[in-house]
């Protein structure tokens, strides 16, 4: 059956390419950090199974030791022209999108057929699977169609990886501080502490503590699914709905809500908000989040309203 | 009065406040904030590196989809965005105004039947929204600085999150309902996907309706 594990080598392998295609590069800033850095990030894929939790840890500490020297830096990756590609695109005019097609279809697909056949495809992973099985057939399409040198995916894959630079750790490493965040007890003691925010019996407050936490806390862990449990155990169960009688289906299902407006505000939530950034190649940091305040602030209220508004009917 | 716990497992959440208010390289802060929590709630250090490890290792599958580079450098190579750039420069009726909020319902309603998976920030707002966009705010003004296109590329990936976030939990299986289902069960509180889903339709209109009016208004 196919699952995680075949991913997994394949990540590795992809990662292993970009250490080679650093290493080979003598015009590159940090050859040698850079090299370094892909390198570790292929053992990890590769070999993280035979390293046990303190061999992982380390690797992890020299991964962002190297980031902070500067890895993975930027070389240069054999790459078109923009005379070339203008070239390409007279040539090829609107058949270019056809190759961008395939990945969402080939996930559209995978959604739909591999449940359909048991035992071939690990059912808890069929997004991610169908994502690696549609990157291998767009590759395969692109190369036989327009027959770039051999080694264009990993030049490309490279100059875009050093575009992203050590942010392309950061959503790993954040998922993995909200497991730490969860063997040191944070949750538990945030949610202990929030009711005490509540002034006795009033309902507007209430909601309003538990919407401001669901966000709030968000912001804090990048990731409403983390701030769920915390203030739906801390304020939503025991105030607003044990407490003052509120539906649990209204509380919950806008409650999370109102934490996905935390998420288009933090820092945290690097997949969404930082990465992004850099793949734009914006030269602040934090563009995307600044463009989705305006947004976020009037749908926070607007839950809170819900909440306050439908919940208690 | 329940007594207080201990409030030193917190200290990580102060370093990555404090960290990202003095913009440190996030990585420096979330392992230290690691190990602020980690030693505040007792742990030693080596404790605290092999938590840390174990769950570097568990969590993988978040950096799979890079898997994904290759590909969109090989169409970029072929001129992709230089086609997507020239197709709304030629065509004048889409604005970038119309081009987002196109893509926003696009994704709202797509995230919607569950599909999150078939666009993102490195499969389609790099390769054809950004270049797209600044295309069409180029053409519609020429004078436009380098700030200005900043703003509208940082506004299409803005786009994208908006529709994803407000789609997602109208679709029954997502993880986030799924999550809300299992957490009232576990306090004894049946409910049905389902239910949790409807309410998730107002906020997708009202996302639609804030983000929407912003993208119309918007001035390239």
């Amino acid at each position: 059956m196919i699952g995680l594990p075949a991913l997994y080598t394949l990540a590795g392998l992809v990662f292993g390419s970009w250490a080679v295609a650093t290493l080979l590069d003598r015009q590159h800033t940090k050859r040698l950090l850079g090299a370094c850095f892909w390198g570790l990030l292929a053992v990890e894929f590769l070999a993280g199974d035979a390293l046990g939790d303190t061999g992982n840890g380390l690797l992890l500490l020299l991964l962002v030791a190297l980031a902070l020297l500067g890895a993975p830096g930027k070389g240069q990756a054999a790459t078109t022209t923009i005379a070339e590609r203008l070239a390409s695109v007279s040539r090829h005019g609107n058949r270019l999108f056809l190759p961008a097609l395939i990945m969402p279809g080939v996930a559209l697909a995978g959604t739909f057929i591999f449940p359909l056949l048991p035992g071939l495809v690990d059912p808890k992973q069929v997004t991610l699977i169908s994502l690696g099985l549609g990157a291998l057939i767009a590759t395969s399409v692109l190369m036989l169609w327009l027959r770039p040198p051999l080694v264009a995916p990993m030049q490309e894959g490279r100059r875009l990886a050093e575009g992203v630079g050590w942010a392309m750790i950061l959503p790993q490493l954040l998922a993995s501080l909200g497991a730490l965040f969860t063997v040191a007890g944070v949750g538990e003691i945030v949610g202990a502490l929030a009711p005490m925010a509540i002034p006795e019996g009033s309902r507007l407050a209430a909601v309003l503590a538990f919407t401001a936490g669901m966000a709030i806390f968000t912001i804090m862990m990048g990731n409403a699914f983390a701030a769920f449990p915390v203030m739906m155990g801390g304020i939503g169960l025991p105030v607003l709905v044990l407490g003052m009688g509120a539906s649990p289906v209204v509380v919950g299902a806008v409650g999370m809500l109102a934490g996905f407006c935390g998420t288009l505000l933090s820092p945290m939530a690097a997949n969404f908000n930082i990465v992004p950034a850099a793949l734009l190649n914006l030269p602040d940091r934090y563009a995307v989040i600044r463009a989705q305040v305006a947004t976020a602030l009037p749908l926070w209220l607007f839950n809170t309203a819900m909440i306050w508004g439908f919940a208690f009917r | 009065m329940t007594t207080l716990p201990s409030l030193w497992p917190l200290a990580g959440i102060a370093i990555v406040v404090i960290g990202f208010a003095l913009r440190a390289n996030p990585l420096a802060v979330v392992v230290a904030a690691a190990f602020g929590s980690g030693l505040g709630a007792g742990l030693s250090v080596p404790e605290v590196v092999a938590a840390l490890g174990k769950a570097f290792h568990q969590n993988r599958y978040v950096s799979v989809p890079w898997i994904t580079l290759p590909v969109i450098g090989l169409m970029e190579r072929a001129g992709l965005q230089e086609q997507a750039a020239a197709l709304i420069a030629q065509t004048k009726s889409a604005t970038t105004s119309r081009i987002l909020l196109i893509y926003l319902g696009f994704r709202q309603i797509t995230a919607a039947l569950g599909l999150t998976q078939i666009a993102g920030h490195a499969q389609t707002v790099r390769p054809l929204l950004a270049p797209m966009t600044e295309a069409a705010a180029t053409r519609d003004n020429p004078a436009i600085t380098d700030d200005g296109r900043n703003k509208v590329k940082a506004m299409a990936a803005a786009t994208d999150n908006v529709g994803i976030f407000f789609g997602e939990d109208i679709f029954l299986a997502i993880a986030s309902i799924l999550l809300i289902k299992g957490f009232l069960e576990s306090a004894g509180i049946i409910v049905q996907p389902l239910q949790l889903s409807v309410w998730a339709i107002p906020t997708a209109l009202a996302a639609f309706a804030v983000h929407g009016g912003r993208l119309l208004r918007m001035k390239p």
